[in-house]
């Protein structure tokens, strides 16, 4: 019952998805699925609010070593996504391999007590990741093909905004477990271990598995072999999204520098640093089912475009930073907008696009492209804030972006069935 | 419909069970907790007294013996560390103190984020002015007349996909009240020429006794420095290469400093630079140490090491300044040494 009747034309889809008609919102699947990343991101969130606190006040790290880790993950994260998703279309089983990136991350939570040292901390945190980089790609495709063409957005919007939500929820948790007992970082780990469980626990139970009308099930058919996925690139449509991803990812700054760059331009002061992603958390949160459901409606594309519209009007305030109180609100909630217009619906966009039988995938694939893309950036930026200070690097940015958004604006104009 | 029925009952046990052994794990944290605020036989003889920076010859602390004044200011005569301590009302995470100036810095859980603030302390340990801290308080000085108060905290930002560190120095002119929130501000001269880099890093002030210059470790691509700054010209400069948490002696011709021995892993030994001719001396000390440490007089150095099987905990060490003799268990159960 999850399967979209590949018999439907599309434009009939299409319309189905545009009447708002009899029948649920979002399918029931998504909103399990949604629920299995609202409780795993209370889980790795409370892990990740006190970690840096437990490594200095606790092991004693010095903790200027631990950054140069972190670029590392990322590229590895990018490359098992991609395994993630072939996977998971090759065992015809999103599932069971969603199910195990689960499980890994969910593993690692009590690994993290017996860590003591940098090496090790450092490799139970590369298992972590590695589980959510399986675990996207399936997971995307489950919502992806138990939903109808013209509903896309408005349930990636649903699971995003669920999974926002348990990112908000996980230091609330942490902290309070904290007050309630001082340096009980054990304690936090190992609620967050339970909490974990439940996740993978809800996952097990409550998605259809194989044979049970479940998605990305597809009976009878050959196996899907790597040279099968890597031709998928030669899908002209395909092709195009995946490269102005790539290409918008290549002038889209990370998190930590957009908040670096507001505390120093904007002068927000320091005491405030740590809670500046929540503000784009919270806008990302109210807006990712709207601004889902308004994609479905006038186009992805279009949506997604103009996510980067709003990343490149925050740019222009950064650079311009009059002395109003009201910019760095303005700047969190341009950028809350921009995460709610791109990511959801990036996927969303491609439901028309990649065969059923490849959709994990294709899904991969191009958020693999988006993320490598968005690493070569971090790097590029570090390197010319060195040379050039941040404002020309920031200047630098937004013309590459303005640069980048015209060729993404041609190369994805709407043609007649296109959405 | 059985089947449904079944998996919720089953999700129903797990939640339980699950919600179970978290509160188990919460209550074992909190008493643990609790049993680290109730003194312990053996340990040292803490009592609530009055406690003041006019006092001479004494050597304040953080206190870390468990019992009611964990964490809390303490104080013991000088010639006589393990006589019995008296704790202040004031509980700090660092602790500095000089010719009538006090700092504390505090760090308590709050509500989404870990709330940091530093305190400005007048002779009776009450708090002049609060400043809000970006980050986990890691080093705290005052300088040697007691205008100028520097502190370093570790920040660390989080987004979805990242967590980065650096550190942040800030320094207070307390005569003045300004705050210069961040020594990355300064314009660093390095091997002789004008220095720019995004990945520019202070930490560990320590000021001479002439009100403008002090030291500190600038950290920029992987490599930390000996800088001399200048407070009035807004400058530093680089005077040597792997040297961390520097410390002044009081006469002012040598650093005290932690070096490390391996690079990428956390292990520091400690030694003295001579200033003059950049001579440096390994101290007897053959743990690794991880602190700022502080000169008791022109002859010794005291530092905090990880006390043996207590996490968290620490005891107070000395060793001679010469790298001669052995070290010596200064107070136990204590960090952050100020002698007055």
């Amino acid at each position: 019952m999850y399967l979209t009747d590949r018999s439907t034309p599309q434009g009939a889809d299409a319309e189905q998805g545009r009447g708002r008609g009899p029948g649920p919102k979002v399918a029931p699947v998504v909103l399990v699925l949604g629920a299995v990343s609202l409780i795993t991101d209370v889980s790795s969130e409370m892990v990740t609010a006190v970690l840096p606190l437990y490594l200095v006040t606790t092991l004693g790290f010095s903790p200027l070593g631990f950054g140069t880790l972190d670029g590392v993950y990322n590229g590895v994260s990018a490359l098992v996504q991609l395994t993630g998703g072939h996977l998971a279309d090759r065992l015809r089983n999103h599932k069971l391999t969603a199910g195990i990136g689960y499980g890994l991350s969910a593993l690692c939570k009590p690994l993290l007590l017996l860590a003591g040292s940098l090496g090790t901390l450092g490799c139970v945190l590369a298992l972590e990741r590695t589980g959510k980089g399986l675990r996207t790609a399936p997971r995307d495709a489950m919502i992806s093909l138990s939903t109808p063409a013209g509903k896309q957005g408005r349930a990636f919007g649903v699971h995003r905004a669920m999974d926002t939500t348990g990112a908000m929820l996980g230091p609330l948790a942490a902290f309070l477990i904290l007050r309630a007992a001082a340096d009980g970082y054990d304690a936090v780990f190992g609620v967050s271990t339970c909490v974990a469980a439940l996740g993978v626990l809800v996952l097990v139970l409550f998605v259809p598995g194989r044979g049970h009308g479940a998605p990305g099930v597809v009976e009878g058919e050959q196996p899907v072999r790597v040279r099968e996925a890597l031709a998928l690139l030669r899908l002209p449509r395909l092709r195009a999204l995946a490269c102005c991803a790539a290409l918008l990812g290549l002038t889209t700054v990370s998190d930590a520098f957009v908040y670096l760059l507001l505390q120093r331009r904007a002068g927000v002061g320091e005491e405030w640093f740590t809670l500046l992603p929540l503000g784009t958390a919270v806008v990302f949160l109210l807006l990712a089912v709207p601004v889902g459901a308004l994609a479905d409606r006038v186009g992805r594309r279009t949506v997604f475009l103009a996510g980067h519209a709003g990343l490149l009007a925050a740019y222009a305030l950064l650079l311009w930073a009059p002395a109003a109180p009201v910019l760095p609100p303005l700047v969190l909630a341009l950028h809350g907008t921009f995460y709610a217009c791109t990511d959801g619906v990036l996927p969303a966009a491609l439901c028309g696009i990649v065969p059923e039988r490849l959709r994990a995938s294709g899904l991969a694939l191009v958020g693999t492209s988006q993320a490598l893309a968005r690493f070569c950036c971090s790097l590029a930026f570090g390197a010319a804030w060195t040379v050039w200070g941040d404002g020309p690097a920031l200047a630098g940015s937004a013309a590459g972006l303005l640069g980048c958004a015209a060729v993404a604006g041609l190369v994805l104009r709407p043609t007649g069935r296109a959405r | 419909m059985t089947s449904m029925r079944r998996r919720l009952l089953l999700l129903l046990a797990a939640v339980l069970l699950l919600a179970g052994l978290a509160t188990g794990v919460v209550l074992h944290a909190a008493a643990r907790a609790d049993r680290a605020n109730r003194p312990q036989t053996g340990g040292p003889a803490v009592s609530a007294g009055k406690l003041t920076l006019d006092q001479k010859s004494r050597l304040l602390f953080v206190n870390a013996a468990p019992g009611p004044h964990r964490t809390a200011v303490a104080s013991v005569p000088s010639r006589d560390p393990k006589a019995g301590r008296t704790a202040a009302g004031l509980t700090c995470a660092r602790f500095y103190a000089a010719a009538g100036t006090g700092v504390c810095l505090q760090s308590n859980p709050g509500v989404l984020r870990q709330s940091n603030r530093a305190l400005l302390l007048d002779a009776g340990l009450r708090t002049r002015r609060t400043f809000p801290l970006a980050g986990t308080p890691s080093r705290a000085r005052v300088s040697p007349s007691g205008r100028f108060v520097a502190w370093t905290v570790f920040v660390s930002g989080e987004s979805y996909s990242s967590a980065f560190f650096s550190t942040r120095t800030s320094i207070l002119d307390t005569r003045t009240m300004r705050l210069t929130p961040s020594l990355e501000t300064f314009s660093v001269v390095k091997d002789g020429k004008p220095y720019h880099a995004s990945d520019i890093n202070f930490w560990g002030v320590t000021f001479a006794s002439d009100d403008d210059t002090f030291y500190a470790t600038l950290n920029t691509a992987k490599r930390t420095y000996l800088v001399r700054g200048s407070l009035s010209r807004r400058t530093v400069t680089t005077l040597a290469q792997n040297v961390e948490c520097p410390s002044l002696s009081p006469d002012g011709t040598r650093v005290a400093y932690k070096k490390r021995v391996l690079s990428g892993a956390a292990l520091w030994h400690e030694y003295v630079l001579d200033l003059r001719t950049l001579h440096e001396t390994a101290l007897a000390e053959r743990h690794s140490v991880d602190d700022q440490a502080t000169w008791l007089d022109d002859r010794t150095v005291a530092y905090a090491l990880p006390a043996d099987g207590t996490v968290g905990s620490s005891d107070l060490w000395s060793v001679p300044a010469d790298g001669t003799g052995t070290p010596r268990l200064l107070v136990p159960g204590a960090s952050s040494p100020a002698p007055l």
